[in-house]
């Protein structure tokens, strides 16, 4: 029973690396078991809240189709949603409306907020260039302070329709969307922070920006593309 | 005989609850008892999460105890465990993805939860499988009664809900603190001392009743 | 019936001068602070003081009788806790939130140490951090003074329901005939907006319908009253303002005019009710002299960089909670050395206390109890 019953002699190494090699032989079986087990039901969740997400912001959308953009143009992302990303390549969502007319384009951002990094989520109309929608995927910011940029009617006013028009040579904004203090928003590429929560919401600016500055100057040239494309 | 081994096993289950309690008695596991505990979902999602974690753990180890030396008994063990720890948390992204990202990176940390390896070592590893689940269980239950009773009171104080559902209506006001980091050390502590308080009254009453008795 | 016997260290001052009668002093003191503020905000300001202090004297009956700890009701220190406490909220503060501060400031501010004379922290200022994490909106939110008929009727988010959130004054003060509100304080406006208020304004707290606490003239007034009868060292606000008014015109002297003027520093928030009536707390401040210098100025540092570049527009708070942390290590290192032994015989560490005759040694609270401090000063040997 007792383990210290055994003889007090030295275990040969053969069969410690036998016990060892069994041990992990058994737990490796068991650990591919539960992933084959349920992998079907984690890919189909993770793909229901990427829909929902997309689907609130872009209240026409009925369906979606993943999408990438390079250098050379954009192309259908093969595989799942929220699979992963060639180098160089930038993901992004268009979502159609019932007819399968273009109701708008879902893009990622990310940012440092205050505790940590602040994913969200933008939708993006072509026909008035502007972001018309967020919605935020991941984020750990104080509650009852920083979560306000979900709450915030005031703050999310501005994305009725914050302008990222781009610049005549189609290379990148021709206005930075530019986080002002509350209060002191003039133009429609500004966003006004919430009194309290500067940090967070400088972060949603930022990752609106970067991603809109990387992303846009490839997509705008070939939304036709989406357009024609009928899901 | 039977009689004796059930009451002996009741007892096993029991220790977990009550007597060794690991949130109250040994304060143990205390990352993910401050950490997730700000609604009662949470808390026992992750109690049932290392529960499960436990037993499983517990049984295997117990199953191997003979064949298992002693000089690899600890990377054994941990390999075991990390096993179940990867497949609770499978287990959870496909049940909910919304649990999953509340609970974030303390599923995977149950692997270096105390209780577990305290457990397997201290208890599974000397007894025989029925006894080693029975007590693992009782401790993983213990241990998911900690976390819903501290997840429970920041939930009510820190949202006015309960499971979701509104207390105290529309108008109420959370107490933000109670949500973050410094509101579960608060919480932890009041409960900590309602036990301490419970525990002194009944070692007074028993030394003064014991000391009736040799008069 | 049994009587208490009172062992005390040395010095044994013949004076009378006991925990009480310096806690009872300071409590007159604070009067006149106490009614300028009702004066100011009305019965809604009366309520809380009433609120706040009863709470701190519930709970401090609560637990000296649970825990069995030194000290009672009639020793006044629950009385000052609540009465600062008080003077430290938004007179609009929910009278149910004015009871959790209260119960905290006692329950974790106090009671958890031990009693009187234990606390390391003010138990005013952790009762104040706590609602500060637990309610920020609510604490946040300040009305104008001198508003018409406010000895007859409350601030609407005074009487919110407990577990409420309180009403929206703003409303309310639309009825009143005000121009161009905005419901922050001077170092609210200051911080998110850029706007100075007047320094004499500051001072007295008298003109136009500031957000103000009491007037800060008035407060130093009844400082020096405390210091000059001795009940309150002298070094402790001096080295405060002193080392906040220095921080301050340094940082204005190089930054400029992104910086206030350092007499606004000064005078606005609750820099000189903290300097005179908190940091110098008997329990959790030094009692060397050099320890108060210290200690002073590190308050008076923190609280300009807290306020300069911190989230939050006040600082004086956090700058005293912390500075009460270091007062066991300050004093540790602030020893005087006792007469006689030179700098080669430092080791006679026992002889901890100035022997100055107006310092209350602090194992005096204690004596009844005859508990030691946590520092043991065991002599080393030669």
């Amino acid at each position: 029973m007792n383990p210290n019953d055994q003889a007090p002699q030295a275990t040969s190494a053969a069969s410690l690396l036998k016990t060892l090699g069994l041990v992990s032989a058994l737990c490796g079986i068991i650990i591919v078991g539960a992933y084959q087990g349920t992998y079907e039901s984690a890919a189909a969740n993770r793909r229901l809240a990427l829909e929902r997400t997309i689907f609130r912001i872009v209240p026409a959308a009925k369906t979606m189709s993943e999408w990438q953009a390079t250098a050379q143009g954009i192309r259908p992302a093969g595989g799942e949603a929220g699979g992963k990303v060639g180098a160089g390549a930038i993901k992004f969502y268009a979502a159609y409306a019932a007819d399968g007319s273009l109701a708008g384009i879902a893009v990622e951002g990310a940012a440092t907020g205050y505790a940590d990094v602040v994913r969200i989520l933008y939708g993006y109309s072509p026909d008035c260039q502007c972001i018309n929608g967020i919605g935020v995927v991941a984020m750990k910011e104080t509650p009852g302070i920083g979560d306000k940029i979900i709450t915030d009617k005031a703050f999310l006013a501005n994305f009725v329709a914050l302008d990222v028009k781009l610049d005549r040579e189609l290379a990148k904004l021709a206005n930075e969307v530019k986080v002002v203090k509350h209060g002191s928003k003039t133009d429609a590429w500004q966003i006004d922070a919430i009194s309290g929560a500067t940090v967070t919401s400088r972060a949603v600016g930022k990752a609106i920006n970067d991603s809109a500055q990387a992303l846009l100057p490839k997509l705008l040239p070939n939304i036709e593309q989406l357009r024609n494309k009928k899901s | 005989m039977k009689d004796l081994s059930q009451a002996k096993n009741f007892d096993e289950f029991l220790e977990g609850i009550w007597r060794q309690n690991p949130v109250f008695v040994m304060v143990l596991g205390m990352c993910p008892a401050l950490a997730v505990t700000v609604s009662a979902v949470n808390a026992l999602a992750m109690g049932f999460a290392t529960t499960f974690v436990l037993v499983c753990s517990c049984l295997l180890v117990s199953l191997m105890r003979k064949l298992v030396p002693k000089e690899v008994r600890i990377a054994t063990y941990i390999v075991i465990i990390a096993t179940f720890v990867t497949v609770v948390d499978y287990i959870i992204q496909a049940v909910s993805l919304e649990l999953y990202e509340a609970l974030g990176a303390f599923i995977q940390l149950i692997v270096v939860n105390c209780i577990i390896l305290g457990r397997a070592e201290a208890h599974a590893s000397k007894h025989p499988p029925l006894t080693a689940i029975t007590n693992a269980l009782g401790m993983g239950i213990g241990f998911t009664i900690g976390l819903f009773a501290l997840g429970g009171v920041r939930e009510i104080l820190g949202a006015g809900k309960f499971f979701g559902v509104s207390l105290f209506g529309a108008n109420f006001q959370p107490w933000v603190v109670m949500v973050l980091p410094p509101g579960g050390f608060f919480v932890l502590g009041a409960w900590l001392l309602l036990f301490a308080v419970i525990r002194r009254r009944k070692e007074v009453r028993l030394s003064t009743s014991g000391g009736g008795h040799v008069a | 019936m049994r009587t208490s016997v009172e062992i005390r260290s040395a010095p044994h001052i013949k004076r009378p001068r006991s925990v009480e009668q310096i806690m009872r002093n300071v409590v007159l003191s604070l009067l006149p602070v106490c009614t300028f503020f009702v004066y100011q905000y009305g019965i809604s300001a009366a309520a809380l003081i009433l609120v706040v202090t009863g709470a701190c004297l519930l709970s401090e009956r609560l637990f000296v009788r649970l825990g069995g700890q030194a000290g009672d009701l009639s020793d006044y220190s629950a009385t000052i806790t609540g009465v600062l406490l008080g003077l430290t909220l938004p007179p609009g503060f929910p009278l149910w939130m004015g009871l959790v501060a209260g119960f905290a400031a006692i329950a974790l501010g106090k009671a958890l140490f031990g009693g009187i004379g234990f606390n390391v922290f003010n138990p005013a200022l952790v009762g104040r951090a706590f609602v500060q994490a637990a309610f920020p909106a609510a604490i946040a939110t300040y009305t104008p003074s001198f508003l018409p008929g406010r000895f007859m009727e409350f601030i609407p988010s005074s009487l919110a329901w407990p577990l409420m959130a309180p009403a929206d004054n703003t409303a309310w003060l639309k009825g009143m005939p005000l121009d161009a509100w905005t419901g922050a304080t001077p170092l609210a406006k200051w911080k998110f907006e850029g706007t100075l208020t007047a320094v004499g304004d500051l001072l007295t707290s008298l003109s136009g319908h500031l957000a103000v606490g009491p007037s800060p003239a008035l407060i130093l007034l009844c400082g020096a009253y405390l210091a000059l009868r001795r009940f309150m060292d002298w070094r402790i606000p001096t080295a405060v303002l002193g080392s906040a008014g220095l921080t301050a015109w340094l940082i204005y002297a190089i930054g400029g005019a992104k910086y206030p003027d350092p007499f606004f520093t000064l005078f606005s928030g609750g820099l000189i009710l903290g300097a005179v009536y908190m940091a110098t707390d008997m329990a959790t401040s030094p009692v060397t002299p050099r320890g108060m210098w210290l200690y002073g100025i590190l308050i008076g540092v923190l609280t300009v960089m807290i306020r300069y570049y911190g989230g939050l527009p006040e600082g004086v708070m956090y700058a005293i909670l912390i500075a009460n942390a270091t007062t066991p290590l300050i004093e540790q290192i602030t020893q005087p050395t006792p007469f006689g032994k030179g700098a080669s015989l430092r080791a006679g560490r026992a002889a901890s206390y100035t022997l100055h005759p107006d310092y209350i040694s602090r194992e005096e609270a204690a004596a009844k109890t005859s508990k030691k401090r946590f520092f043991k000063n065991k002599p080393k040997k030669p």
